[in-house]
């Protein structure tokens, strides 16, 4: 049998384009409703509980780079998202000489694979910061709004974290907190010092069990990997799956969406796109479809859905569809701690990430930036792999020898391995990740020259930080100096100056970006509801991080999690009550 | 069979991104991988990675002369002692093999490095780098070994070995020998209950007792958590 393109044939409830956390929480909701569900992703299935999928626990030497990073895994060759910012045939462009990388993960789960699962609720100020500091907009829903869906959350899926009372850090349904690692202890007498906070991470790994079907962490510090027992949060262990398994949902792999279809009165009929092994191109159709491919691949969707009835795409006359891009700052410090030199040694892997954060302190009517950011702190005796004994040209000279001189940079011989034993565990560092301020000017748009190898036009970025942007990583590091000079750290490198932004990287990098469909009341400047339904086409919902109006300075994850959720109890209702 | 089922079928098979269709049916067009995947790296892999690796681990970029020059120099940079092994006992020059195919941005300056011990030994002492004896191979690794007092003139070649050192280190470390002698005892499963008393008390730190009653109890692991609706943990 030939496989045509076909428009006929039986039409599913629900498509889903996309199996990351947005997709993947609307996969379970919208099929235990009842519901039919396609999910359509683009990369292949994945189960780190399968031994041959599994990559958590091998050792370096299982990988002839020893670990080290590749093209489609920049967080080294055992990191579990597979894709990157440059992947091979699915090229993005850029305008008037400015910088945008764009992460993608090709695979079921999507980025959920490997995230840092910090899992950090919005505050009520975070859903209004135009009304705060009159920059950008609020958004048309508050933290009340969402409390229900991140209580929901947080039982549904498992977070550890400490009850603090902050009120724009929310408190949650947590599971007990690991007990910090040393160097956390010392970068807490740093921050104790300087009257910063540092209280316990708030991450997603389990702690202790929430049900019978995920196990519990047993503390290999390799979350990036992909739990085996599904003692973390992927979006295809704890979502995806289950929904598979429970309900009616199809899985559809290495297919890759081209369009959104809609009919003559503008309402969406399904998708087409292409399926990589044939590279033909295949009709699904639905009541329903569901964007959440990742902020820019879902506008870029909504951008190529050109028909008679949506001559400029879905969304394409809001003025906004690929506008208010925005990403997270970043910028990070490292520096050593003698205290760590010859320490003792222990199994102190804990869970893969920190075990203690800094959130957000400062008061930015007192600054000279609008918004805040959070510090993650990084450091220990992490597993031994590629880069491991590196820079001693620039590294021993901080190791002093049994009469007390400082070493010689660089070197060979048994001294030098046995300073780098001496060294091992005793560097330590810090990365800031903070809020930018969202603008009409930071977009993404069809490159009108460029296709993918599917014949999908592409996104052109175009992106460019602000003072606001920038002074906040200068802060970042004026901070990051006075936490590691208390705790007792000798700072490594230097401090970033304004020839370099002071050390802000490039939009992008931090994998947060979000803001392209974003919400808003009116169809002019805003491109879905506050239910996340496109204003121009009211079977189509997006439930990745587009609508997000601005990014905290809070990870993304949590809260997609939550809107997802919300929205698809929103379109369970909306085709109950026949409305769509 | 219905058109949907035919789709389901085919993209949720086992088939893998690297393999065009031919086949009539489903079934037969799950083909089997081809088993071109030895000694790629474990785990998860895309056809494409399994592909790369296959093809990178059958080419050779060393020359067997470089291969010695090579052989000599991770020895000195990381000698067997009484504690554990050298770096070509742990296979170090293997691994740089590899990582040349595999970051080509290496090639040139390390092939560059090669070639000049070899000038640098016809200055010094007439011959190729591989004839020299020990002491006369020390005099020229002194030279560009130490970054902050190496002559001017070396500063191309310091650079040079700076990157055979952290190759060197990185290709040792990454090994069973290198975790045992820098006593890395993770990577296992286990359950954390902080920082060992001991070392606790040698930096002088005791937990915030506001925490004590919060952190994880290893004891507990076993047991399902539940709240009441206030976020408290009651179970």
């Amino acid at each position: 049998m030939s496989f045509q393109i076909k428009t006929s044939g039986e039409a599913y409830d629900v498509i889903i384009v996309g199996s990351g956390a947005g997709g993947g929480m609307a996969s379970k909701i919208l099929s235990e409703a009842g519901l039919t569900v396609a999910v359509i992703e683009a990369g292949g299935d994945f189960d780190p509980a399968k031994d041959e999928d599994r990559t958590q626990l091998r050792p370096p030497w299982e990988s002839p780079r020893r670990g080290a990073s590749t093209r489609i895994r920049p967080f080294g060759d055992f990191d579990a998202a597979i894709g990157g910012w440059d992947i091979d045939g699915e090229p993005y462009t850029h305008k008037n000489g400015t910088k945008f990388d764009w992460f993608r993960s090709r695979m079921v789960g999507g980025r959920t694979n490997h995230w840092g699962r910090i899992s950090l609720r919005f505050g009520p100020n975070d859903f209004k910061r135009a009304s705060i500091d009159g920059l950008g907009d609020d958004w048309p829903i508050g933290y009340d709004d969402l409390k229900p869906y991140y209580d929901k959350v947080d039982k549904l899926i498992g977070v550890f974290g400490s009850k603090e009372g902050i009120y724009n850090e929310p408190d949650g349904f947590f599971l007990p907190p690991p007990k910090p690692r040393l160097h956390e202890l010392f970068l807490k007498k740093g921050a104790d010092k300087a009257n910063i906070p540092m209280i316990p991470g708030r991450l997603s790994m389990l702690t202790r069990p929430i049900n019978e079907e995920r196990g519990v962490c047993f503390f290999c510090r390799q979350c990036n990997r992909a739990c085996q027992v599904y003692a973390d949060f992927s979006s295809g262990t704890c979502l995806v799956h289950p929904a598979m398994k429970k309900g009616k949902v199809d899985l559809y792999t290495h297919s890759m969406v081209r369009k959104v279809t809609t009919d003559d009165n503008g309402k969406a009929t399904g998708v087409s796109f292409v399926h990589k092994e044939d590279m033909k191109e295949y009709k699904l159709k639905s009541r329903v479809v569901v964007l959440g491919a990742s902020a820019c691949e879902s506008a870029r969707i909504m951008m190529n859905s050109k028909s008679k009835s949506h001559p400029n795409g879905i969304g394409g006359d809001s003025d906004a569809l690929g506008r208010y891009l925005h990403d997270s700052t970043g910028s990070d410090r490292m520096g050593i701690l003698p205290d760590l030199i010859d320490r003792e040694r222990y199994n102190e892997d804990g869970v893969g990430g920190m075990h203690m954060y800094t959130p957000w302190w400062g008061d930015n009517k007192k600054l000279d930036f609008a918004r805040g950011y959070h510090i993650e702190y990084w450091g220990g005796m992490t597993q031994p792999a590629y880069g491991t004994g590196g820079s001693m040209n620039s590294m021993r000279q901080y190791i002093k020898d049994e009469f007390g001189e400082l070493s010689q940079n660089g070197g060979y011989g048994v001294g030098m391995k046995k300073d780098i034993r001496r060294l091992y565990g005793s560097t330590l560092g810090m990365s800031g990740r903070g809020e930018s301020v969202p603008r009409y000017d930071n977009y993404c748009e069809i490159d009108p020259n460029v296709v993918d190898k599917y014949g999908i036009p592409v996104l052109r970025f175009n992106y460019n930080w602000t003072d606001q942007e920038i002074l906040q990583a200068k802060h970042m590091h004026e901070t990051f100096e006075e936490i590691l000079t208390n705790a007792g750290a000798t700072l490594l490198g230097t401090k970033p100056g304004p020839e370099t932004n002071y050390g802000l990287l490039d939009p992008g990098k931090i994998i947060h970006e979000v803001g392209t469909t974003r919400m808003g009341k009116s169809a002019k400047g805003s491109v879905v509801n506050s239910n996340c339904q496109a204003h121009d086409c009211d079977n189509l919902f997006v439930v990745d991080a587009g609508p997000f109006v601005s990014q905290a300075d809070k990870n993304p994850t949590w809260t997609i999690l939550a809107l997802s959720w919300r929205t698809s109890d929103y379109i369970v209702d909306q085709l109950k009550k026949k409305n769509i | 069979m219905n058109r949907r089922e035919n789709l389901k079928l085919l993209f949720t098979g086992s088939v893998g991104t690297g393999l065009l269709l031919t086949g009539c049916s489903p079934e037969e067009q799950a083909m089997p991988k081809q088993a071109l995947l030895a000694g790629g790296t474990k785990g998860y892999r895309t056809d494409e990675e399994r592909q790369r690796d296959q093809e990178l681990l059958s080419e050779t970029f060393f020359t067997d002369e470089e291969r010695k020059k090579l052989g000599t120099l991770v020895d000195i940079i990381i000698p067997k002692d009484d504690e554990s092994p050298s770096a070509t006992e742990v296979n170090v020059v293997d691994f740089m093999e590899f990582m040349m195919k595999d970051q080509p941005n290496y090639q040139t300056r390390m092939r560059g490095g090669l070639m000049w011990l070899d000038y640098e030994a016809g200055e010094k002492f007439g011959k190729t780098f591989n004839e020299l004896s020990n002491d006369q191979v020390i005099e020229i690794v002194d030279e560009v070994a130490w970054p902050d007092k190496a002559k001017p003139e070396y500063q191309g070649a310091v650079s040079w070995f700076n990157m055979v050192r952290d190759l060197t280190c990185s290709g040792y470390f990454s090994t069973e020998a290198g975790w045992k002698y820098l006593g890395y005892v993770g990577n296992t499963p286990n359950a954390w209950d902080g920082v060992p008393q001991e070392v606790m008390d040698k930096h002088g730190f005791k937990l915030d007792e506001k925490y004590v009653p919060i952190y994880l109890k290893p004891e507990e692991r076993g047991t399902i958590a539940v709240w009441d609706d206030e976020g408290n943990l009651i179970g």
